[in-house]
């Protein structure tokens, strides 16, 4: 006996795809995800037509073939006779190399300059005002380009350290060479290596020994194990401390832990230090830091240092004024209150600008094509491109490798926030 | 009509695609001027001067092209490019000819996709170091640092060389010419390795050239010579005769300063007839007009002109025309026919 | 009365006396460097290191700027006048390298008769920006906004002025499509039709037309060829046109981001992500070596225009993360206030929030402007001659061989004058922003 019929049920009309808010959205995406695949399929169907028409295919084989030519810095074992692939990881290797050094230097470089900024001298401010605002105001390019040409143009020939009347000498105690061709410095060696000595160098050399990966990975075992160790030990002190109220004083048992097994380890392995030397057009031994390596380095540095500093400042100023004077009337010192109260705050606003900036520096390395650093651009980008005509497929992986880095790095980053939005009350 | 390009192109990023035809001729013909691929400065093969004219002997080729096409030496757009982006630059059309002390290698010519269309300079590999170094031979180089261009044909020879004579060395790579010559004068290479006739074009510019000594090694052979890009032949063939023309003027004795009076009427030689249009339909067969070959050769002179005026040993090159010289007279250079 | 005190006390002051100065280290320049400088150990060993710093640099460029030749033919005339002036081996600059060539740092290959034109272009640009950033200027200068960018384009590139003209036409046919359209068709239909037909007259009308008017009238100045662009003016150009093209597909990126629709969401933070996750300079080697590949067969157009279609797509990425965090730093009441007007989303967007949310947008967009800026020297790889490209050209002709620094501080000089006065600006937009919204 109801007297309330239902609503008649309107037939569904083609209208309401675009006028019914239910329906609406659904049509839009179809029409988007139409639009978006028209296009990739306009794109790819263009990429197919001209790889014919200029008579190529998209193959990567060419990766595996021999490249040919030399690349001066490499980490790993390289020679001319190796693949393309191979030359490409030496590449990888040295973008990364110079990422992490940048990274790292920057870093220390930025949250100086950033304090400092903040400090009452009026000296030491104005001086960091003016290395901020010089470096972020003027392209990276340009600081790299012009610290290379001064390591080029202002910096002696090895020849000039040679001879009796040597017109330059090495630094140091005889153990750092600064030239025009880059900057060499002692290695460390060991002269029972492990990994045999059959890596040595040219005989003629006075101290023939050799530095394996074994011998490293060795020393890291050892540290690592040394670590496990006074975790240990560190544990066993908290559960006394809870037993019995006392903390038994272990700094002296960690500290032994840390130093005395990798030293043992290095008497054993019969560590030395090797400086480099003259030696015919150059120095030899040594590590030897080439040009393009150091100007890409500070000038990275040095730049992205300027946008971390004022990151830097910004997070401290964002700490409000009364948590400092909250901690100087607890009695704080200065120096106490900025380590204990503001810092730990300001890492919270520091730390995402920051890792963006460790993102722009990784990128900024592909910069190294003004000074011939040989990275990924240089060989895989540069190189191989060029002598193999395969511009498609070694831009894509090019491509590939940035985007699989800075995603590597924001992922990082956003595990950050989530971690540090969580203790948020 | 670029002009449209450009709009279109600026509104609609992309869709404003002007359908140009595939034939290049047709392309250099509507834009009114040839976009040559030369270096980025090499004096003597090509390099601006004082007014921002470029001059040299790879240049001339490229007036000589442009002149076969339009009349006018001077409807040239030159775009300098570097090792590196000389090739990608001619595959993506940004320029419709390079001439640019390449050199004609089996991959180039194949997997790269290029037609090289001729050699206008037999070359080899050569190294260059300063005196005082007192080096005679590419062998004792054990542990030097060598500037290198990359993205040349260089960078593999020295490779090779150094591994075949078992001694080590570090390369520089260095993008241009002109970054080299820096490089090396401020001693932070030891050598420069490249073309000889590049090493002798670099040292023509330096302040002390006596300072410095080309060791008598050449490691390589570098056939030099203009390339356009795989799948128009017509074009290629178009390049590839004015080339021809040149070094065929010179053999028969056809000069920039009596090709007018030869080309006024028909003369006793019929091959000289031929290639200056007054006998017989060539320049119809490719495309260009009867007297493309007496404007190509109006334009720097034959092959022996523009190679004496540009390298030769009357210059600050001083370049001797030796593997360079005509067939006849105990050189490589030779032409086919213009029959 | 003055003698009352008299008996009351022995003595009484009854003159002031004059103010002492105050002990010599609480005032003045000592005080002052008390507390500033010298306050404490660790601070007085800053100082000293600073002044050092400080000292070392002067010392070692101030006499070669001091001495610096300004007129000269070539680097050898320099050296020569360096000698009979200060002697052999002194440091000099030789600014004659400026003197000589500044124009063409500045201008590159632009034909030096035609300078007033980049000129005018940018005047004619800000003029176009003022009814922009300033919004108490009357609304009738929307339309000096509106022409300026072709006139921009046509004032560089000169040609036809019926080229601009028969553009500009098209954008009225996207109005009147519109207008005339919509009450037929709706206004879905009218949007699209908007969109399509405007585009279908620029493929295929928009050239004869202009060819055609060119040839009944020809009215015209010289035309110039992107190669000829160089220096400071290559930049500009670049990074300007970037940002203006960006600024629109910024926006729609930055609305997709946002939005509830999956696909378009998705979509859009692929391409945000890609873009930023991929340096620049691959992507200008993808503009020069790639895009070919992209389009159909037989498409060419100049390197020039390659790389800002290149630069545009990248700055968008930049400019839709600008704006996401516009659009997020709105009070959400916006949002609802919106809603609860009943306005529709394009509505709402268009009327309400997005004015708000570009408007704090402001000093993002500048700073990515900079950063875009800056980062244009780098097409000297792809052969463009930009300053840095234009002072090794400087440095390859046999006058000028050999000359470094005062090229580099010419150019360093330059960037750092207009860089640093765009964030002074986009600073002070910040704090007046911040003051308005308190
Ligand atoms: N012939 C070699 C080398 C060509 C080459 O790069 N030559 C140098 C010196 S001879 C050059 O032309 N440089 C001019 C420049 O840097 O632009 C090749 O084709 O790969």
């Amino acid at each position: 006996m109801s007297t309330l019929t239902d609503p008649p049920k309107p037939a569904f009309r083609l209208s309401q795809l675009i006028y019914d808010t239910r329906y609406r959205s659904i049509t839009i995406q179809v029409v988007a995800l139409i639009l978006i695949l028209a296009a990739l399929y306009w794109l790819v169907n263009n990429t197919l037509d001209n790889l014919a028409r200029l008579g190529k295919d998209f193959n990567y084989g060419f990766l595996s073939n021999p490249a040919g030519y030399d690349i001066n810095q490499r980490l790993i074992e390289y020679n001319n006779q190796m693949s393309h692939g191979r030359a490409a990881l030496v590449g990888i290797l040295n973008t990364l190399l110079v990422a992490f050094l940048g990274c790292v230097t920057a870093t220390v470089l930025g949250v100086i300059a950033g304090v400092l900024r903040l400090s009452k001298n009026w000296v030491v401010n104005k001086l960091m005002a003016v290395y901020v605002e010089g470096f972020r105001n003027v392209p990276l390019l340009l600081w790299i380009i012009l610290i290379f040409a001064i390591m080029t143009e202002s910096m002696p020939q090895p020849r000039e350290f040679r001879g009796e009347e040597a017109t330059q000498s090495m630094l140091l105690g005889d153990n750092v060479a600064i030239t025009n061709r880059g900057i060499w410095i002692p290695r460390l060696a060991f002269t029972n290596s492990i990994s045999g000595n059959e890596a040595v160098a040219p005989v003629e050399d006075a101290v023939p020994v050799a530095s394996g990966a074994a011998d490293w990975l060795l020393i890291l075992g050892v540290l690592a194990a040394s670590l496990i160790a006074i975790r240990f030990v560190r544990r066993r002190a908290d559960r006394i401390q809870e037993a019995t109220g006392d903390r038994p004083k272990t700094w002296y048992i960690q500290l032994g832990l840390l130093i005395v097994p990798v030293g043992i380890v290095f008497v054993i392995l019969g560590l030395t230090i090797v400086s480099p030397y003259l030696r015919g057009f150059n120095f030899a031994e040594g590590i030897h830091l080439r040009n393009s390596l150091i100007a890409l380095w500070i000038a990275l540095s040095l730049y992205t240092g300027a946008f971390i500093a004022e990151i830097v400042r910004a997070g401290i100023l964002a700490v409000s004024k009364g948590q400092t004077e909250a901690a100087f009337a607890l009695g704080l010192q200065p120096a106490r209150t900025m380590n204990l109260v503001v810092l730990p705050q300001a890492m919270r606003v520091i730390i995402p600008p920051l890792i963006s900036q460790f993102l722009n520096l990784t990128k900024n390395s592909s910069l190294a094509i003004a000074v011939g650093y040989m990275d990924v651009r240089a060989t895989l980008g540069g190189i191989t491109i060029n002598q193999t005509g395969r511009e498609l497929e070694g831009m894509l992986l090019l491509g590939a490798f940035y985007l699989t880095l800075s995603l590597i790095i924001s992922g990082a980053m956003n595990f950050y926030n989530t971690r540090t939005q969580l203790k948020e009350r | 009509m670029k002009r449209t390009v450009l709009f279109g192109a600026l509104t609609i990023a992309g869709l404003a695609a002007s359908a140009a035809s595939a034939a290049t001729l047709d392309d250099v013909k509507a834009r009114g001027t040839l976009n040559c691929g030369v270096t980025t400065g090499l004096v003597g093969f090509a390099a601006p001067d004082a007014n921002g004219v470029w001059t040299g002997f790879d240049v001339g080729v490229c007036r000589a092209v442009a002149a076969a096409i339009f009349g006018d030496p001077t409807a040239v757009e030159f775009v300098p490019t570097t090792g590196q982006t000389r090739f990608t630059a001619l595959a993506s059309g940004e320029i419709d000819l390079l001439a640019r002390n390449t050199t004609w290698t089996f991959s180039r010519d194949t997997d790269l996709k290029f037609e090289f269309v001729g050699v206008n300079y037999y070359d080899g590999q050569g190294f260059m170091v300063p005196k005082a170094l007192g080096v005679s031979s590419a062998k004792d180089l054990d542990g030097a640092t060598v500037c290198i261009q990359t993205g040349t044909t260089t960078e593999l020879n020295l490779a090779d060389f150094f591994r075949t004579n078992n001694i080590s060395y570090e390369p520089v790579p260095i993008e241009t010419n002109a970054e080299a010559q820096q490089q090396y004068l401020a001693g932070a290479c030891d050598v420069y390795t490249t073309d000889a006739s590049g090493l002798a074009s670099t040292r023509a510019t330096f302040e002390a050239p006596d300072e410095h000594v080309l060791l008598p090694e050449i490691i390589s052979k570098e056939p030099l010579g203009p390339l356009v890009r795989h799948g128009d032949s017509d074009w290629g063939d178009i390049a590839r005769w004015t080339l021809n023309a040149l070094i065929s003027a010179e053999e028969l004795g056809v000069t920039s300063a009596n090709v007018e009076e030869l080309s006024a009427a028909a003369t006793d030689n019929p091959e000289v007839n031929r290639l200056l249009g007054t006998e017989g339909e060539l320049g119809a067969m490719i495309g260009l007009e009867a007297d493309w070959a007496k404007n190509a050769i109006m334009a720097g002179g034959n092959y022996g002109e523009l190679f004496e005026k540009n390298i030769g040993e009357n210059t600050p090159i001083g370049l001797a025309r030796g593997l360079n010289a005509m067939w006849t007279e105990g050189g490589l250079i030779y032409s086919p026919p213009f029959r | 009365m003055s003698d009352t005190h008299a008996h009351s006390a022995s003595y009484v002051r009854d003159k002031m006396l004059p103010e002492q100065a105050p002990p010599v280290t609480q005032v003045g320049a000592i005080k002052w460097l008390r507390e500033n400088l010298f306050a404490g150990p660790l601070n007085s060993i800053l100082t000293l290191i600073s002044i050092y710093i400080v000292y070392w640099v002067v010392i070692h460029i101030g006499p070669w700027i001091m001495n610096g030749i300004w007129e000269a033919d070539n680097l050898n005339g320099c050296r020569a006048i360096r000698n009979e002036i200060y002697g052999e081996g002194v440091p000099a600059a030789c600014f004659a390298v400026l003197t000589d060539r500044w124009h063409q740092l500045v201008f590159g290959y632009y034909p030096s008769a035609l300078y007033w034109r980049p000129i005018l272009a940018l005047l004619l640009f800000g003029g176009g920006l003022a009814p922009i950033l300033f919004p108490n200027l009357p609304r009738r200068l929307y339309i000096l906004s509106a022409s300026a960018p072709l006139l921009c384009i046509w004032l560089l590139w000169g040609g036809s002025i019926w080229m601009p003209i028969s553009v500009a036409v098209g954008f009225f046919v996207g109005y009147a499509a519109f207008k005339y359209l919509t009450p037929v068709v709706g206004s879905l239909g009218g949007t699209i039709a908007a969109v399509l037909l405007p585009i279908l007259y620029w493929l295929l009308l928009a050239g004869p037309l202009a060819g055609g008017l060119q040839d009944v009238l020809p009215l015209g100045i010289q035309a110039v060829q992107s190669r000829a662009f160089g220096g400071f003016l290559l930049a500009l150009v670049i990074g300007l046109a970037a940002i203006v093209l960006s600024l629109p597909l910024g926006i729609l990126l930055a609305l997709g981001r946002q939005s509830d629709l999956f696909i378009i969401k998705t979509s859009c933070v692929i391409f945000i992500e890609v873009i930023r996750g991929v340096p620049l300079i691959v992507w200008l080697l993808t503009a020069q070596t790639l895009l070919n590949y992209f389009l159909p067969p037989g498409t060419n157009f100049d390197l020039m225009l390659r790389v800002i279609i290149m630069v545009t797509l990248f700055a968008s990425a930049y400019i839709a993360e600008v704006i996401r965090g516009g659009l997020a730093a709105l009070p959400k009441g916006q949002y609802e206030a919106a809603d609860a007007l009943g306005l529709d989303y394009w509505k709402a967007m268009q009327l309400i929030i997005l004015p708000q949310a570009l408007k704090i947008s402001i000093p993002g967009i500048v700073n990515t402007f900079i950063g875009l800026f800056k980062d244009t020297t780098l097409v000297l790889f792809i052969g463009l001659l930009d300053s840095l490209g234009v002072a090794n050209a400087i440095r390859s002709t046999t006058d000028w061989n050999g000359i470094y620094w005062e090229l580099f501080l010419f150019i360093g000089v330059m960037f750092f004058i207009s860089c640093f006065s765009m964030g002074r600006y986009s600073l002070y937009l910040e704090k007046k922003l911040q003051r308005e919204h308190r």
